[in-house]
């Protein structure tokens, strides 16, 4: 092993990358991050002085759908965030090793990258029972995010099960699903949720700490601003059908095969903030509503116990585009619980007359009471 | 002397599992297979809305995803007696085989690939060489000197960087690394590839379903309408999108991945003969192409083969409440009728209640209970699952194409039929099937587009959709293939809602602990008579364990024969 990892330049020309590609890719990632023209040069510095950044990432109780969703990733793909961008020295579903010398791994990043090392988290934690419910190593994922955060400078919360606790936290949730910021403080942490969130989301988040070396800035729940900041409903391309009073009345219908707003079967699209109605799925190949499926509210806390997924929502706050997660608040999370009384739509009567009629009381939010959200 | 390894965690695995094997003169004698996370999934879909249960059991594996969702519709519509319009069986099937073609390829490359082709020796060899070699087994363009040479270079600079990454700490050098440097410089160079190729094919789910992973289904059909003058509809671009996709795959899979297969298996025959494990193969075979109802018109057929008798293929019925059973003698369950008890999925329950060690443990009480998989049982006999399985049930059924494919094999590689049941066979018949499905999926593909001329645009059967219309109570069994087995659900619904809904996933067929008679389950049974040359480097155990491409997380720890741990795997 070299003592002193090489820089990303230096890096790049052991690749046999001349400058002019160096400068190129710099530009690019700048370009990337939505950096003007001026911040350029301080990237090129950054990755002329800086070893690739350790990575280390944890999986719990999770399905692997954040990584696969990962190595979804188009720009940049995986291979080249793997091997040039960033150090992924331990991740149970991608490294060579295993076993103990999977553990090694580990335990040299940590050691000699104390402090420094990014932590990436893909999975709630289990806090019932000592934390029984999920071990790895013969050690309970509690007391292994508690050492790994210690020494971390940052962490990220891949999906909603790091996030807010997802599917495993719903109601009643046997073991105690938790997710990571309710169990570590006093360290950076940035929630990208979703089930799992869109893949190039999760390489833009890599990119940004990468070329900015800071943290992207996050709304009140801990998602970077930059992909969590427009509801779906905003954002959808069929929304001119919902404020026109068009809608699917059931699947494949007419209105249906016309592509028309599927807030009557059921879209949570009102109440989700994500990227998917502008970056789409898969390199923009479609979403979900591009589909003819009504969202599901995958990014927000407690979306499985939302109410049946094909019930539509009572009313949900906010109709402008103005809005943000912030300035609604946490209600978003729970939107449908609030019932009509409370958030009555009231901005827009001529909408409201449209809808008025399948306005109904919906289910009650179940007690999430251990983890969640 | 015997000693007793644990490997844990298990890597390049979906998921928590722990294996701890018992070794005597280099090979292993005895094995326990444990699934160390839990979630509950069956206690949380409880009074849930049925039609949403696809989207909760979807989340049961993100690496196999959408075959829960799948074996959920069914389930459903099982109970509900819905039958799904022609167009929407097509696109199950079209999104079946894109996760097959996805999922398998990156087993192979991502998951597996490493236990046989060294990386580092990649380093060493001869581009001009590595291409010569590229160019004799395969047509595939990308194959020059230059080529390789680049690939290589790129690695050399990875290498040299002190910064390994994914590559760091692992079993390089190791005697069991049995291929060519050129060879492994081709295999590292499709490592890359098909970590590009694979985000291309699961488009056809995004396209179908929305997104992917974790694309959307939908109970009566699916929720892509076709409307060929609309923008916002499954129309000719999207179609033309898919059928691009598909014609892409195949010439990966026939010009990359199952030459790949053919050259690494010819270094590593030895392997034909090691990993045979259970005699006993089930299938509940898949891709319908007369409906779901008529499993005589699968592409993979549907039966059991016990003592690897292939002259008989036994009937499976998944409503046969004598058939599939769970048992938790050795899991950390409690029944209501006691630990001695199976039960039938209808009558199944699901409650935790953990009895091993208190974390942080050195080993599990293996004499007890020590995983959180129950064991499922067909008949009271231990089944292997998978694409094995699945090949051998269709073969002694006769399916031409399957015999054909398997046949050929077996006289390229000059190996006996008896190679077949092995880790090598395993490895082997996933390649074959992928092969197959990349056929099938174009098949698949001009039907739909044959319905679609002849006027019939039919996405969804509403009928049944409003719960209103359902009976008081209902009872479904929804039965599929997922890429690593056979995969069935179980639901009662009383009242509109879920009275009980249970799962029985191919890893718990081939994971799970031994049973309450002591039969163990496939990767125990496997594990038995795997040679370990060097107990620190236990690569052989993962050649075994990834040949069934494990869907639950392991871990691997190291005892003598006292279960003193020869070495501590500390988690960090």
């Amino acid at each position: 092993m070299i003592d002193k990892p090489l820089t990303m330049w230096q890096h790049m020309q052991l690749q046999g990358y001349t400058r002019r590609d160096f400068l190129r890719f710099a530009s690019w990632l700048a370009a990337a991050a939505g950096i003007e023209a001026s911040g350029v040069g301080k990237v090129v510095k950054a990755m002329e002085t800086k070893p690739r950044l350790p990575v280390v990432w944890f999986h719990f109780q999770e399905c692997t759908c954040c990584s696969e969703s990962f190595i979804r990733s188009s720009h940049p793909i995986v291979s080249d965030i793997v091997l040039d961008k960033i150090s992924l020295d331990y991740t149970e579903t991608l490294m060579a090793a295993a076993g103990k010398q999977a553990e090694e791994a580990l335990h040299n990043t940590m050691k000699k990258y104390r402090g420094e090392y990014l932590m990436l988290v893909e999975g709630s934690v289990p806090t019932e029972n000592g934390g029984v419910y999920c071990c790895v190593g013969g050690r309970s994922a509690l007391d292994i995010v508690k050492e790994a955060a210690e020494g971390a400078k940052a962490i990220v919360c891949w999906g909603s099960c790091a996030s807010n606790g997802c599917i495993q936290a719903a109601n009643p949730n046997p073991t105690g699903a938790t997710p990571i910021h309710k169990i570590i403080s006093g360290k950076p942490i940035i929630n990208v949720p979703g089930c799992p969130p869109i893949a190039e989301v999760m390489a833009g988040t890599i990119v940004h700490l990468l070329a900015f070396d800071r943290i992207p800035q996050l709304d009140g729940l801990g998602r970077p601003k930059a992909f969590y900041s427009r509801r779906v409903h905003d954002t959808c391309y069929r929304r001119p059908n919902y404020d026109a009073g068009l809608f699917v009345e059931t699947f494949d219908d007419e209105n249906a095969r016309r592509g028309y707003c599927l807030y009557k079967v059921g879209c949570r699209g009102p109440v989700t903030y994500n990227a998917c109605g502008v970056m789409r799925w898969n390199n923009g190949v479609s979403y979900p509503i591009q589909s003819g499926h009504g969202c599901i509210g995958c990014s927000e806390a407690n979306f499985w116990d939302n109410g049946p997924f094909y019930r539509h929502l009572a009313s949900f706050p906010g109709f402008g585009i103005e809005t943000t997660a912030d300035k609604i608040g946490v209600a978003v999370g729970a939107a449908t619980a609030i019932g009509i009384a409370a958030h009555a739509v009231s901005t827009n009567i001529r909408k409201r007359k449209l809808i008025r009629e399948d306005i109904e009381i919906s289910v009650p939010p179940s007690d999430s009471k251990k983890g969640g959200a | 002397m015997a000693s007793r390894i644990v490997v844990d965690p298990i890597t390049r695995i979906e998921g928590h599992l722990r294996i701890e094997a018992e070794i005597k003169d280099g090979k292993i004698v005895d094995a326990y297979s444990s699934g160390t996370m839990v979630r509950g999934f069956e206690i949380i879909l409880k009074g849930r809305d049925p039609r949403d249960a696809w989207a909760f059991t979807e989340r049961v594996c993100g690496v196999c995803t959408t075959v829960h969702a799948l074996a959920s519709v069914r389930t459903v519509e099982d109970a509900l007696g819905i039958v799904v319009p022609p167009n929407a069986e097509l696109v199950r099937n079209l999104m079946f085989c894109a996760q097959y073609l996805q999922d398998h390829v990156v087993h192979f490359y991502h998951l597996h690939a490493l236990d046989w082709v060294d990386v580092v020796s990649a380093l060493k060899a001869d581009p001009k060489k590595a291409s010569d070699i590229a160019q004799t087994i395969s047509n595939w363009p990308k194959s020059s000197p230059k080529y390789f040479s680049d690939v290589q270079k790129r690695l050399t600079g990875f290498v040299n960087s002190g910064q390994l990454g994914i590559f760091a700490n692992a079993y390089w050098g190791h005697a069991a690394y049995k291929l060519p440097a050129e060879v492994n410089l081709v295999a590292v160079a499709h490592y890359l590839e098909a970590l590009e190729w694979q985000k291309e094919m699961v488009k056809v789910h995004t396209i179908f379903g929305g997104k992917n992973p974790h694309p959307n289904y939908l109970v009566g059909g699916a929720p892509c309408s076709i409307n060929t003058d609309e923008s916002n509809a499954i129309n000719a671009e999207r179609l033309a999108y898919v059928g691009k996709l598909f014609e892409d795959a195949q010439q990966f899979v026939e010009q990359v991945y199952i030459p790949d297969l053919l050259a690494v298996a010819g270094f590593y025959k030895d392997w034909g003969a090691i990993g045979s494990g259970l005699p006993n193969y089930l299938a509940y075979g898949d891709l319908p192409m007369n409906g779901y109802n008529d499993p005589t018109k699968f592409k993979f057929q549907r039966g059991a083969i016990l003592n690897r008798d292939l002259s008989t293929v036994h009937p499976v019925d998944g409503k046969n409440v004598e058939q599939v059973q769970e048992y938790i003698a050795h899991s950390w369950y409690e029944y209501s009728g006691g630990d001695g008890v199976g039960k039938h999925p209808w009558d199944g329950e699901t409650k935790l209640n953990y009895t091993g060690p208190k974390p942080p443990y050195e080993h599990l009480d293996v004499e007890k209970k020590y995983s959180w998989l129950k064991t499922p049982r067909w008949k009271g006999n231990a089944m292997e699952v998978g694409p094995l399985a699945r090949l051998l049930v269709a073969y002694a059924s006769g399916n031409e194409e399957v015999k054909e494919v398997v046949n050929s094999t077996l006289k390229a590689l000059d190996v006996p039929v008896g190679a077949l049941f092995s880790t090598l066979g395993r490895t082997a018949a996933r390649g074959l099937e992928t092969k197959l499905i990349a056929g099938w999926a174009k098949e698949f593909f001009n039907q739909l587009l044959a319905n679609i001329k002849n006027g019939d645009t039919r996405m969804f059967n509403n009928e049944k959709w409003d719960p209103e219309t359902w009976p008081a109570e209902a009872r479904g069994v929804g039965l599929s293939e997922a890429p690593r087995g056979a995969l069935a659900h179980w639901i009662v619904i009383k009242d509109k809602k879920i009275a009980n809904y249970q799962l029985v996933v191919p890893s718990t067929w081939n994971a799970s602990p031994r049973d309450t008679k002591g039969q163990l389950s496939a990767y125990e049974a496997a594990l038995i008579g795997t040679p370990v040359k060097n107990p620190d480097q236990p690569v052989e155990i993962l050649r075994t364990i990834h040949s069934f491409d494990p869907c639950i997380a392991c871990a691997v720890h190291l005892y003598d024969e006292k279960g003193r741990y020869i070495h501590q795997i500390d988690t960090f």
